[in-house]
């Protein structure tokens, strides 16, 4: 059994009237690649708030790293390794790129001079290296997915939450990144990933949890998952698993 | 180091100016408008770096006077110690609003509003506290010794305020090279995103308030040492408040000298319209109005923004006739 880095551990969180996340429990192993997929709405990016302590649950407890740290606010956190993307990106728009890696890499380096020596690094990895002077609002929609990551990693994190960096990009933008995630992988650092893109969630995680409407309706390989009637029916509508068996 | 230089070339030309230039009414405008240089340089702190706006600086540059008068006057303090308290009280005072509006999560136009209200609230106060002399104000005794921290001669009283200034703009400098500074500017871009990458927000904008609130407060102190005298008015009015925003703004809120260039502008400015209009009243504050709608208007970078554009524009056209 692989230890685990991060445990959720039955979490709920409501807005208002609506059951964002509902009892949910799941676990990333260290050193894996763990995917999070589910319909839109299904409460995947409230569940990344919670983790990163963005959010606070209406109940549950989130264990990290042998800690509870349900109470942390997400600076606390992420000086403990938790480092997050965001869905819609949050680029630092009036720095260049490289001031906004920089930014990350201060929490591991104090003196300015390693923490602009580290950013460039990191800047180079996700293979921003010829843009790390461009000032950021000036970055594509591909570029401002790779700055994300690249700030997120300059905190040399343990753990990795990705929030859909592959989210419109196209093919070839894709097959570029996707060697940039397993890699960072290969050096320990444990992955879990919200992604839409299927084929990139296939190749990369070895273990899947799918969310829908607030709740964990399954989890296994990525090849039970897209088997599994319930997530079938929970992507395509009630009926649909009957129908495509029948079809079968 | 880089970036010092034009702050030392800066120095080395105004403290040259006393040599040349011995009107006294040229000293005192200028004394008076590296005054608002020293007091925006503050806000810029805040402001410019922390993109926090106050509205209501003048909280820090009224304590600083109030602080350094009163000890002076009721409690035979010596000037230089009352200065230096007076610093000291800005300082805490700028802890306190900052710990009470960034606790309760104040952005934007909120915090702006709260802090106008903290300044009015202390203006209130100081109109009617026995120890600020109430609507009297505070006289500080004529004694123009060194040790009283009073000058004979005005060139003395510009050297003294060009050199907080120098400090001011070491300050921003030193802002812009170190972590705090880099996590400060942060805030200001994207707060959820510095907060991401481990930055203590609520921290790092409370040390900006302290640092901010302390060379305003200094402003104050000096303020008071140069006309003896301070009352609620000119102490927490909210003239102050707004000379203090409005200096970064238009010269180039958040880089080193913008509080100076718009300090010098805007003085300037004030003098030319007097110039121009006579003694017709108000017509300063018209042309305060009209070179702020239009600096927001189409430089909401500053002075030093339309510089740096033209610059950067220049070095463009540069590299493509170079590949042309």
């Amino acid at each position: 059994m692989v230890e685990r880095l991060l445990a959720v551990e039955g979490v709920s969180r409501r807005f208002g009237g609506l059951l964002a996340v509902d009892t949910v429990s799941l676990a990333a192993p260290a050193g894996r690649i763990t995917g999070l997929i589910g319909p839109n709405g299904a409460g995947k990016t409230t569940l990344f708030a919670l983790i990163s302590g963005f959010l606070a649950p209406n109940a549950g407890a989130i264990r990290y790293d042998g800690e509870t740290i349900t109470a942390l606010p997400p600076h606390q956190r992420a000086r403990r390794g938790i480092a997050r993307t965001f869905q819609v990106v949050q680029p630092f728009a009036g720095l260049s790129v490289r001031e906004n890696i920089t930014v990350g890499a201060h929490l591991r380096h104090r003196g300015r001079a390693e923490a602009l020596a580290a950013a460039d690094l990191v800047g180079r990895e996700v293979g921003l290296g010829g843009l790390l002077d461009r000032p950021a609002d000036t970055l594509t929609v591909a570029g401002r997915k790779r700055l994300e990551l690249a700030r997120a990693l300059a905190t040399e994190p343990k753990l990795l939450l990705l929030d859909e960096v592959l989210a419109g990009l196209n093919p070839t933008e894709i097959r570029e990144i996707v060697p940039v995630i397993r890699r960072l992988c290969d050096r320990g650092i444990t992955i879990m990933m919200i992604e839409h893109v299927m084929q990139a969630v296939m190749s990369l995680s070895e273990h899947v949890f799918v969310l829908a409407e607030g709740r964990i309706i399954a989890e296994g390989t990525p090849a039970e998952v897209a088997a599994d009637r319930a997530v079938i029916e929970a992507y395509l509508g009630h009926g649909a698993a009957k129908k495509l068996g029948g079809g079968a | 180091m880089k970036g010092l230089a034009p702050i030392l070339a800066a120095i080395v030309v105004l403290a040259a100016v006393p040599l040349v230039v011995e009107s006294n009414t040229t000293l005192n405008f200028l004394v008076t408008t590296l005054l608002i240089a020293l007091a925006g340089q503050g806000w810029n702190i805040l402001g410019g770096y922390g993109g926090q706006y106050s509205f209501g600086h003048a909280a820090f540059f009224g304590t600083g006077a109030y602080v350094t008068a009163i000890l002076q006057v009721r409690f035979g303090v010596n000037a230089w110690p009352a200065f230096a308290a007076g610093i000291a009280a800005g300082a805490f005072v700028g802890a306190v609003i900052g710990a009470l509006t960034f606790r309760a999560g104040l952005r934007g136009s909120y915090f702006a509003l709260v802090t106008l209200a903290f300044a009015e609230v202390l203006r209130i106060l100081a109109s009617v506290a026995p120890i600020t002399g109430a609507g009297v104000g505070t006289l500080i005794k004529l004694d123009l010794h060194v040790s009283a921290l009073q000058f004979q001669s005005r060139a003395v009283f510009y050297w003294v305020i060009l050199a907080l200034v120098a400090v001011s703009l070491l300050i921003a400098h030193a802002l812009e090279r170190t972590r705090f500074g880099a996590w400060l500017i942060a805030v200001r871009e994207n707060e959820d995103a510095a907060k991401a990458l481990g930055v203590d927000a609520f921290k790092v904008k409370l040390g900006a308030m302290v640092i901010s609130a302390a060379i305003t407060a200094a402003a104050g102190c000096f303020y008071a040492q140069y006309f003896l005298f301070v009352d609620s008015g000119i102490a927490y009015g909210t003239r102050m408040s707004i000379e203090a925003l409005l200096t970064p703004i238009i010269g180039g809120a958040g880089t080193v000298f913008g509080p100076l260039v718009g300090a010098l502008l805007v003085k300037a400015l004030g003098e030319g319209a007097t110039w121009i209009a006579g003694d017709a009243p108000g017509l300063n504050l018209i042309v305060y109005g009209c070179v702020l709608v239009l600096v927001i208007g189409f430089a909401p970078r500053g002075v030093i923004g339309i510089f740096r554009g033209l610059y950067r524009g220049l070095l463009a056209g540069k590299r493509e006739a170079a590949h042309g």
